[in-house]
């Protein structure tokens, strides 16, 4: 029988952090900005995170629940940001290819990440076997008190850490400012047509930065997510894996919807995991074959979205176009 | 606006012509800027003094006969992965689905290699494994191709997503042919009799692949430069309207170069897994796929100046490689040090192509 209420919170737990990088993909694309660079700014996020608070909980005599979270949180926020001003000022101010500058970004924060991630304790001269950061972790996962006592609903609901509804709070958030705003109302225009924008007295590169760097700190909270409430504060390396690129799978899903994304996320998360509740026998090579799903998912959307050609399913029209306004 | 006569203090223009030299003396300062960033980074991190760092990073790369031919066997398939991508890109179709033509060509090779091994002669063999690897890089190419010619389909999501399409494929077959069960990988083919393995060239175990390598890098070079296809695709690159004008068929030259593109990706991974390693493994193309797209940018698509810049992002590799062994640091610290180069000549990118001119305020501008 398939067991809907322990599948259900282990596909969220799942799309989480899918949903914290399409969101903030979205954002970033809205503003033009096709940054592939996502994947290795989660890791950073990962990575600033535990950083902070593997510093944190080997330097405090006595630990601070509130600042075991807020530390390693604000360290991820910083970390990712960094890596969005990173990205803007090659794309924007010096106008550098953005496949090329995002590929780069990719490489760099995946060895940012397993480079700190293996190496930590050796640079700290520290004791310890190996990074698992319990009491943070402990303070990510703290789940609603009365989650237990409501039974299915509970756990399907409730049972999550804060980030979780974080991450849903701020999809709504993106949703409601993207179409509802004067705010995403110029953002959406600086994606579409950035000529046109920039005549209407919208600052391109300051939409740009800001949408850029907002949707990677969302990102690097992604990965935040992940290595504290996922991975029970464990970090190892590599295992983030290809999460980062779903979560660009998913922006095309949601056909650049935040809101959309809140659930296809959740059912990416199912995804990426169906093939632990769908009975194979012996044969584990099928597994393997379940996990293509999200992908060909994606890919058929893609190609819907494309054939039908409807203007409001399409990617912004400028995505992936540097702008220069003497250029015309 | 309470500044109405507000000019930035900087101005900037797009430069007409760059002449050879400019261009390469402002690549090579951001090589030597990066050279010396990274070594700055790795004197705070292990204390070496700098010029340990160097010596270090160049015996990594050089210091043994056998280091040289790594070097020269990873600049080959870089490289050949690099060359795979350039007419794509000079047609501005991103095919960021290198990994995962690289994967499929080598799968089909080790399905030869693995399905008919010791049934057929081994002449005939290496024939079939060429034949399936290319057709199948091909294949993997082309399925996005017929999209964007025929809907306009965004191309560097759908090749990005077949990579994983790919990987996950290579993962099921992997289990299916695994030796011994259960192990999770495939292990060497034909450990024994050596079927469908790539004949050596003397003792020297990657010259082969280096020799085809470079006769590609000459091919592409041609057939990019003087051939009529060649042509074609940099005017479907500059203007699909101009391309329609002059009667050239945009949506049978995106077909043709993508089938092109990912035939010399299937070629890539025939070399990997039957020249190389004899064996596939879903990690067998490390990344090239995505390396690849910066090789050749850096080189502004011209095959001769890719192998510079595939020798510079591999000889990074294998330095800092070795510096993480010798300092017992983590392999991806060559990943750190990539990106750092890599960031520096994609920024310098902009001081070759833009002038900056500073504004004097003298009080002139604004009347």
């Amino acid at each position: 029988m398939f067991d809907l209420v322990s599948f259900i919170p282990r596909a969220v737990a799942q799309g989480i952090p899918l949903l914290f990088g399409s969101t903030g993909e979205t954002i970033t694309e809205k503003s033009g900005n096709l940054n592939l660079g996502i994947p290795g700014v989660m890791y950073v996020g990962a990575i600033c995170g535990v950083i902070g608070a593997f510093l944190y909980e080997q330097n405090a005599t006595n630990f601070v629940p509130l600042l075991g979270v807020l530390i390693p949180t604000a360290a991820a926020l910083v970390g990712s940001l960094l890596m969005g001003l990173l990205y803007c000022f090659l794309t924007v101010t010096l106008r550098a290819n953005q496949n090329v500058t995002g590929l780069a970004l990719t490489t760099f924060g995946v060895g940012f990440g397993n480079f700190f991630g293996g190496s930590l304790m050796k640079l700290t001269g520290s004791e310890v076997p190996s990074i698992a950061l319990t009491s943070t972790s402990n303070c990510f996962r703290t789940a609603l008190p009365f989650a237990d006592k409501l039974g299915w609903v509970g756990t399907v609901f409730f049972s999550y850490g804060f980030l979780a509804y974080v991450a849903i709070i701020l999809a709504v958030i993106a949703s409601f400012v993207l179409k509802r705003t004067r705010t995403g109302l110029s953002l959406r225009a600086v994606g579409e047509n950035p000529a046109t924008a920039d005549a209407a007295g919208i600052n391109i590169t300051r939409y740009k930065y800001m949408a850029t760097c907002l949707g990677c700190m969302t990102a690097g909270l992604g990965g935040l997510y992940y290595v504290m409430d996922y991975a029970n504060g464990v970090w190892s390396n590599d295992a983030f894996g290809d999460r980062g690129w779903l979560a660009i799978a998913l922006v095309i899903f949601t056909i650049w919807r935040p809101a959309v994304g809140i659930f296809a996320s959740m059912l990416f998360g199912g995804l990426y995991i169906l093939y632990l509740y769908i009975p194979s026998g012996m044969n584990l090579s099928v597994k393997e074959i379940y996990k293509m799903f999200p992908y060909i998912v994606t890919i058929i959307v893609l190609i819907l979205s494309s054939m039908r050609n409807k203007k409001e399913n399409q990617p912004p029209a400028s995505l992936g176009l540097p702008y220069f306004r003497e250029d015309r | 606006m309470n500044k109405k006569n507000h000019t930035s203090l900087i101005h900037i223009s797009k430069r007409r012509e760059v002449s050879l030299g400019r261009r390469w003396g402002i690549r090579a300062l951001a090589i030597i800027l990066a050279f010396v960033l990274s070594a700055v980074v790795t004197m705070i991190i292990t204390g070496l003094n700098p010029i340990e760092v160097y010596a270090t990073m160049l015996k990594g790369a050089f210091g043994t006969p056998r280091k040289m031919w790594t070097l020269g066997q990873e600049i080959a398939i870089l490289l050949c992965v690099s060359l795979a991508l350039t007419p794509a890109f000079r047609m501005r179709f991103w095919n960021l689905g290198g990994e995962g033509q690289v994967l499929i060509g080598g799968l089909a090779c080790a399905a030869s290699m693995i399905l008919l091994g010791d049934k057929i002669p081994n002449a005939l063999l290496i024939l079939i494994m060429t034949v399936t690897s290319i057709a199948a890089g091909a294949l993997w190419a082309v399925i996005p191709a017929i999209f964007k010619a025929k809907w306009g389909t965004n191309e560097t999501l759908f090749t990005l997503m077949m990579n994983y399409v790919a990987t996950q494929l290579v993962a099921y077959y992997i289990i299916v042919w695994e030796v011994p069960r259960g192990s999770g990988k495939i292990g060497i083919i034909n450990q024994n009799t050596q079927a469908g393995w790539f004949p050596q060239i003397g003792n020297f175990k990657y010259l082969l692949n280096i020799l085809i390598v470079l006769v590609l890098t000459f091919v592409v070079y041609v057939y990019m430069k003087r051939s009529k296809q060649g042509y074609e695709i940099s005017v479907v690159g500059e203007s699909t309207n101009t391309a329609r004008y002059v009667g050239i068929k945009v949506e049978r030259v995106i077909i043709r170069t993508l089938l092109l593109s990912g035939a010399i990706c299937g070629l890539t991974g025939l070399l990997l897994v039957g020249s190389t390693n004899h064996t596939i493994t879903t990690t067998i193309s490390g990344g090239r796929g995505f390396t690849a797209v910066m090789v050749a940018w850096l080189a502004n698509f011209n095959p001769i100046a890719m192998i510079f810049s595939s020798f510079l992002l591999v000889f990074f590799s294998q330095g800092a490689g070795e510096i993480s062994t010798a300092f017992g640091l983590n392999q991806s610290y060559a990943d750190i040090m990539m990106g750092i180069v890599l960031f520096f000549i994609i920024g310098s990118e902009f001081f070759i192509n833009y002038k900056l001119h500073l504004r004097k305020n003298t009080g002139k501008e604004g009347a």
